[in-house]
């Protein structure tokens, strides 16, 4: 036990001592969790829109208004030529071209039907398909509107549908309350699997590793005082990152934030292991830092964080059954925004203890052989 | 030059020696492009809807199977209480409620407003979003063709749509020119910090440093290989695109190929100024890893629209070198922009490149002394 204290000691000394890395590890996280929590949403804000109103009329200039004034659309150019539109979306200036035809106003007045032609730059498809839904819902509004005015008869009974949306957990769809958990998972992650990965590698580049092999140190001493300073060092974040969250976005804590914090403790074992996996597997912190570069990667992008894991094909939601930030991610949002207990969690911290049970002796097993 | 010939041809057998490094070097992008270009969707498939029907009559059951055959959502079933809604939702499984309330064929009939319910759970802000958006699509385009038959066309404005650049919608087409930009970035700037940083934390750099070799010399010679090996990645890539997820290619090869060399240039810079500024190879890669990844993958538009952005946010993704050379991809292989419309993000790209090594010769020098 004395000899642990000692390493413990040791290793956390080596860590504040290095000034390079406690802004790293201490400020850029806390840094990235404020900012970055607010950049991951696909709510329309201004659209800018290139008009081509061919009929240049007192119903194409109200409609114009109707859209300028809907919040979500900012006129930037107009002309009379649609290829001069496109050209315009080609740069990247507008991404809606909005085509108003000749006798616009002409067929309203008289009844027939007519059109408004909205091309959108489709490249973000989730993001065209909210410009679709938002200008043609702001035409249905000016089409009734102005039908029952023009035509001096009863208004035709809308035969209308009323659609109540409601948004639960999080009503007024603030996107903050479900990034910031998933964002603060991801930098504690980082901070568990690089640092005591590296760490370990480090030791074997420089070479102390042999001389650490003839003392009589243990290897369970030695791999305990490489992981726990970072498990602690993760942990402490995680609460300074939850601390944020509560009071400095006021995101509602609805769960238990204990449980929270022992199902923490099991899955910054799990990311450890992989670190520590990764070490032994490689000879240069160039190597490591490559490979676990990787994994957080496809993590990250596979972890149901940016883009919903319902909408993969259904072998790659298969593949993100063995990705840790997945679970502990879902859990998170779980626990925090809709206060699962323990009965909902169970079979998600579950998978989470199997890995620890598989990842964690595996690396130290590895450990022993390419030291040994 | 002879030795400085020498240095290079050593830094290249170096590197390609390393037969593992190699084999991640070039085998790890191809697997994420394969991951990730077919993984990740941001569009709406199949979600998962529950209903409630308390109607049952022939107009609900018309809107429900609307709802069901639309390639946006799956009808799992039904519920009879308000009461489970909780349930389904504390479970995860599912996305929506649609709840009918009762009579409502008749209430239509009778010139009343029926009322459905669209219950998201809403957890997942963005989702939520999209699935009522398209749900309450369905309903309105119901509503409309109900109205055609039960009378003469009447008039009114028809909004005539169209994508352009993308019609079918396909997020591969938005993600695969996106991946070219985060693989290049944080390969090329990774690399080459560290591979610097550890020269210093060796102690060689004093050697080198007393060699015949100028600072820039050294400095070339390091990144030289690098900027081959993400050069090639960056074919591999385009390969992978053109072949693999069939993305259209619409724009000039050539051009495109010119923009990825000016990209990695850049991203070589940066990781040349992040290494004069970082001791030891632990301060490097954390500084390019952790400070990297996440603002490229989220800042750049790589994912979300920059446009969505709060302002504050537009203007550091500004400070991101992806979030130019995703637009310059993007319009390249989707739209066939030239070089004309593309100039200003291209220019931005120069100044900061020119801009980070500028940096690094003067953090440079003062190590020197």
């Amino acid at each position: 036990m004395r000899t642990i204290r000692f390493l413990l000691q040791k290793e956390f000394l080596q860590i504040f001592r290095n000034k390079g890395m406690l802004p790293i590890i201490f400020l850029m996280p806390v840094v990235q969790l404020v900012v970055l929590s607010f950049a991951a949403t696909y709510e329309l804000r201004e659209v800018n829109v290139h008009l081509v109103d061919f009929d240049q009329s007192s119903a194409s200039r109200q409609l114009v208004n109707k859209f300028q004034a809907s919040g979500y659309f900012n006129l930037q150019n107009r002309s009379v030529d649609v290829d001069q539109g496109i050209e315009d979306m080609r740069a990247n200036n507008v991404r809606l071209v909005m085509v108003i035809p000749h006798d616009f106003e002409r067929n309203i007045e008289s009844g027939r039907p007519a059109s408004v032609q909205l091309n959108i730059d489709a490249v973000d498809g989730a993001t065209a398909g909210l410009i679709q839904g938002y200008g043609r819902s702001i035409i249905q509004d000016f089409s009734s509107e102005v039908q029952p005015r023009v035509k001096n008869l009863q208004p035709p009974d809308q035969q209308a549908i009323e659609m109540i949306p409601a948004s639960w957990y999080n009503p007024n769809l603030d996107y903050i309350n479900y990034m910031v958990p998933g964002i603060l998972v991801v930098l504690v992650s980082m901070i568990g699997m690089f640092l005591s990965g590296m760490n370990i590698v480090r030791e074997r580049e420089m070479g102390t590793i042999e001389q650490l092999n003839v003392t009589p140190i243990k290897r369970y001493q030695f791999i305990t005082g490489k992981l726990f300073p970072f498990w602690i060092i993760a942990l402490f974040e995680l609460a300074l990152g939850l601390a944020i969250a509560r009071f400095g976005f006021g995101i509602p804590f609805v769960g238990n934030i204990w449980l929270l914090f022992a199902i923490a403790g099991i899955y910054l074992l799990v990311v450890q292991g992989i670190g520590l996996f990764i070490s032994t597997v490689t000879d240069t912190q160039q190597q490591a830092m490559f490979i676990a570069w990787f994994l957080m990667v496809v993590f990250i992008l596979m972890g149901g964080l940016f883009t919903p894991i319902e909408s993969m094909p259904s072998w790659a939601q298969d593949v993100t059954l063995v990705n840790p930030v997945a679970h502990f991610i879902k859990i998170m949002r779980m626990v925090l925004l809709k206060g699962a207990g323990w009965a909902e969690v169970q079979r998600l911290v579950g998978i989470l203890a199997l890995m620890t049970i598989i990842i964690l002796p595996a690396a130290i097993f590895r450990y022993r052989k390419s030291t040994g | 030059m002879d030795a400085f010939i020498g240095f290079v041809t050593k830094e290249f057998k170096q590197i390609y020696r390393d037969k593992r490094t190699l084999l991640v070097l070039f085998g790890m992008p191809i697997i994420q492009m394969l991951l990730f270009g077919f993984a990740i969707r941001n569009e709406v498939e199949d979600a998962k809807v529950m209903v409630l029907d308390a109607s049952r009559d022939e107009v609900t059951q018309q809107i429900i199977s609307k709802v069901d055959a639309s390639k946006y959502f799956t009808i799992e079933g039904h519920i009879q209480r308000y009461d489970a809604i909780e349930d389904l939702f504390q479970q995860g499984e599912i996305d929506e409620v649609l709840v009918f309330e009762s009579d409502f064929a008749r209430k239509l009939q009778r010139d009343e407003q029926p009322a459905v319910h669209i219950i998201t759970d809403a957890s997942n802000p963005n989702l939520a979003q999209l699935i009522q958006q398209y749900s309450s699509s369905i309903i309105v385009d119901y509503q409309q063709r109900m109205s055609d038959d039960d009378r003469i066309q009447q008039g009114g404005i028809g909004t005539n749509v169209n994508m352009l650049f993308n019609p079918q919608l396909e997020s591969v087409n938005l993600f695969v020119p996106g991946l070219i930009a985060v693989i290049l970035m944080l390969i090329s700037a990774l690399m080459t910090s560290i591979s610097i940083t550890r020269e210093k934390e060796m102690g060689n750099m004093e050697i080198l440093l007393v060699s015949p070799l100028r600072p820039a010399q050294i400095i070339i010679g390091k990144v030289l290989p690098y900027l081959v090996l993400a050069f090639v990645n960056v074919l591999t890539v385009l390969v992978m695109a053109r072949w693999v997820f069939t993305v259209p290619f619409r724009g000039s090869y050539s051009l495109f190929l010119a923009e990825s060399l000016l990209f990695i240039f850049t991203a070589l810079a940066l990781g040349v100024y992040i290494s004069t500024r970082a001791d030891d190879q632990q301060t490097a890669m954390m500084a390019s890893l952790a400070g990297l990844l996440l603002p490229t993958v989220l800042l750049s538009g790589f994912i979300f629209p920059i446009s969505s952005m709060p302002v504050i946010l537009q203007w550091i993704s500004n400070l991101i070198p992806a979030r130019w050379f995703l637009v310059i991809v993007r319009s390249i292989m989707l739209k066939d922009s030239g070089l004309l419309l593309l100039w200003k993000e291209t220019l931005i790209l120069v100044i900061m490149t020119v801009g980070f090594i500028a940096l690094s010769v003067k953090n440079f020098k003062i190590r020197l002394e």
